[in-house]
């Protein structure tokens, strides 16, 4: 394995093909650009097929369509194009089909602008179309991670049958860093399978459909999936504690880029003999309540919560639900596409060790 | 500086440094700074390389931050950089206030016709165009620029660079390797001036 430097947009690329990706449906949008403009060149020299289409729209039930006959393939976006997805989504995760979608985030509401942002938390982890469905939603806050999280995306896509997002922002997608794939070549296709609809020939036929309009069949439906989100959540939480060997007095949470900024903040505060820690969820849904609520408990009753967006205020919704009341959880947030430097999360810190809680 | 013996990497004594390279589109700061990203990557350096990208049209400024560790990177965003390559005046007036004191500032003489006005830093001014020009291409003023901050700091060993030259321009844009090779060992020979 050689370390090979490159843009987090196009490393994402790069890992779809080593997990076996095939085909991509895309529409431009910035900050995420790179991903369809680095696989319309790789996808054809693996036999795969990459198609622009007309919208974001058309995009994502092209997915659905190629999800469908049991294809790996995936689409990308940025946050605008991303909430035209949701319909389609929506679809993907009723009939079970694995796809992947990567959502480069950028600041919002509305065309909002370009630089990068994570207020599409809510859009993520709650799934933004309609229905009770969820996503696996995973959020690197490296390149080498997006690479990492790129590959078991399309894993437990699989696995569940289910759609996964690759939350980043725009500044993962943009900088270039140091990353080693750590598989060669194309990788596998979908595993045989007694749902793609391959042709009926000699087979009794298949049909992938959300449409169920017998209530009792879709309850049931709707509890099929419960069982599976609910059996993700048990298996397939992930995180980092950062800082945690020692003990602390206040524990940031912080994900993707706010993440790494949070640690360079901590790094320097301990210098001057402040002691924090950082939790960071790599898996946004299912969140890691369990491991989250542990790294509050470490501390004393005086210690403090802290958690840092960028946005106004969503990830924070999951700390407070992991804190069940057990501890004042604070947060700072930025929006617009500003991304606070490690001195003002520094000073954050400062100001909430230095009041106390309400 | 680096000793004379042992292997590249073990000649590279520089911990930690983060510099911003700041000019117009097209002037080609952002590949200058992914050269020197390859370069200390190539010695086994921990580098983020992080650029602008602001709704800019042609002609409009470009800027890239490039961090270099022994340790893994937290930040890619350094508001205060240890050193800074500026091509333009706009450049000049925006990020020279910001570098932190001690540190080093290489200010394009082409083009900006004012001092940094920063007495705690070392200012390299060269005439980056002039010496691109002299040795083999104008177009190559951004790796003049990036040796003459090399050369000043010894961030990184000279051949490190070299290296990272050579493996950027392949194939059809080979024919660049030897007029940007000129045009940084022009600028580390006056980059090396303020060490002495």
């Amino acid at each position: 394995m050689t370390k090979v430097l490159m843009k987090g947009n196009e490393a994402l690329g790069e890992a779809a093909i080593r997990a076996g990706c095939v085909h991509f449906f895309g529409y431009p949008i910035t900050p995420q650009t790179e991903v369809p403009e680095y696989l319309v060149k790789r996808l054809p020299e693996v036999g795969g097929a990459f198609v622009q289409a007309e919208s974001e729209v058309a995009a994502i039930n092209m997915v659905y369509g190629a999800a469908g006959t049991g294809v790996k393939c995936m689409t990308s976006s940025s946050s605008p194009g991303i909430s035209l997805m949701a319909e389609g989504i929506s679809y993907i995760a009723a009939c079970e089909l694995p796809c992947v979608i990567v959502n480069i985030m950028r600041a919002g509401p509305g065309l909002g602008g370009i630089l990068p942002s994570q207020s599409d938390y809510f859009q993520a982890t709650r799934g933004h179309g309609h229905g009770d469905y969820q996503l696996i939603v995973l959020a690197p806050s490296s390149v080498q991670e997006a690479v990492d999280l790129m590959l078991l995306a399309f894993e437990l896509a699989e696995r569940y049958r289910n759609p996964v997002m690759v939350c980043a922002d725009g500044m993962i997608g943009q900088m270039m860093e140091p990353v080693e794939f750590p598989c060669e070549g194309r990788g596998a296709a979908l595993a045989d399978n007694d749902w793609a609809l391959t042709g009926a020939k000699d087979r009794p036929r298949r049909i992938v459909n959300s449409l169920m309009l017998t209530p009792e069949e879709l309850h049931a439906h709707n509890i099929k999936l419960k069982q599976k989100y609910d059996l993700v959540a048990e298996r397939e939480q992930r995180w980092e504690l950062y800082g945690g060997d020692e003990p602390y007095d206040l524990l940031l949470v912080a994900f993707g880029t706010m993440a790494r900024i949070a640690k360079t903040a901590i790094d320097e505060l301990k210098q001057a003999g402040l002691r924090v820690a950082l939790f960071r969820p790599v898996t946004l849904k299912p969140f890691p309540y369990r491991a989250c609520r542990e790294a509050m408990d470490a501390m004393d009753a005086g210690g403090r919560v802290l958690t840092v967006e960028m946005s106004m205020g969503q990830l924070v919704f999951d700390v407070k639900h992991a804190a069940e009341g057990t501890r004042e959880v604070d947060f700072y947030g930025t929006a617009g596409g500003i991304v606070p430097s490690p001195d003002k999360v520094a000073e954050k810190i400062r100001e909430t060790l230095r009041t106390t809680p309400a | 500086m680096s000793s004379e013996t042992g292997t590249l990497a073990e000649r590279s004594t520089t911990t930690a440094t983060e510099v911003l390279m700041a000019g117009f589109g097209g002037q080609g700061m952002l590949l200058a700074g992914k050269v020197l990203a390859q370069a200390s990557m190539n010695l086994g350096r921990e580098v983020s390389w992080l650029p602008s990208y602001g709704p800019e049209m042609r002609g409009g400024t470009a800027n890239v931050i490039v961090c270099i560790s022994t340790r893994p990177i937290g930040s890619p965003l350094i508001e205060s950089p240890r050193g800074l390559l500026v091509m333009n005046l706009p450049s000049l007036e925006k990020f020279a206030p910001k570098v932190r004191p001690g540190g080093v500032i290489v200010v394009n003489a082409s083009m900006i016709d004012r001092d940094p006005d920063r007495d705690d830093c070392t200012v390299v001014r060269l005439d980056a165009r002039k010496i691109a020009e002299q040795t083999g291409s104008d177009k190559a003023a951004n790796f003049v620029m990036l040796g003459a901050y090399v050369g000043a700091t010894g961030v990184v060993p000279v051949e490190a660079v070299e290296q990272a030259i050579e493996q950027e321009f392949t194939g059809d844009r080979a024919r660049f390797v030897a007029s940007n090779l000129a045009a940084f060992r022009a600028g580390v020979a006056e980059g090396v001036k303020t060490q002495q």
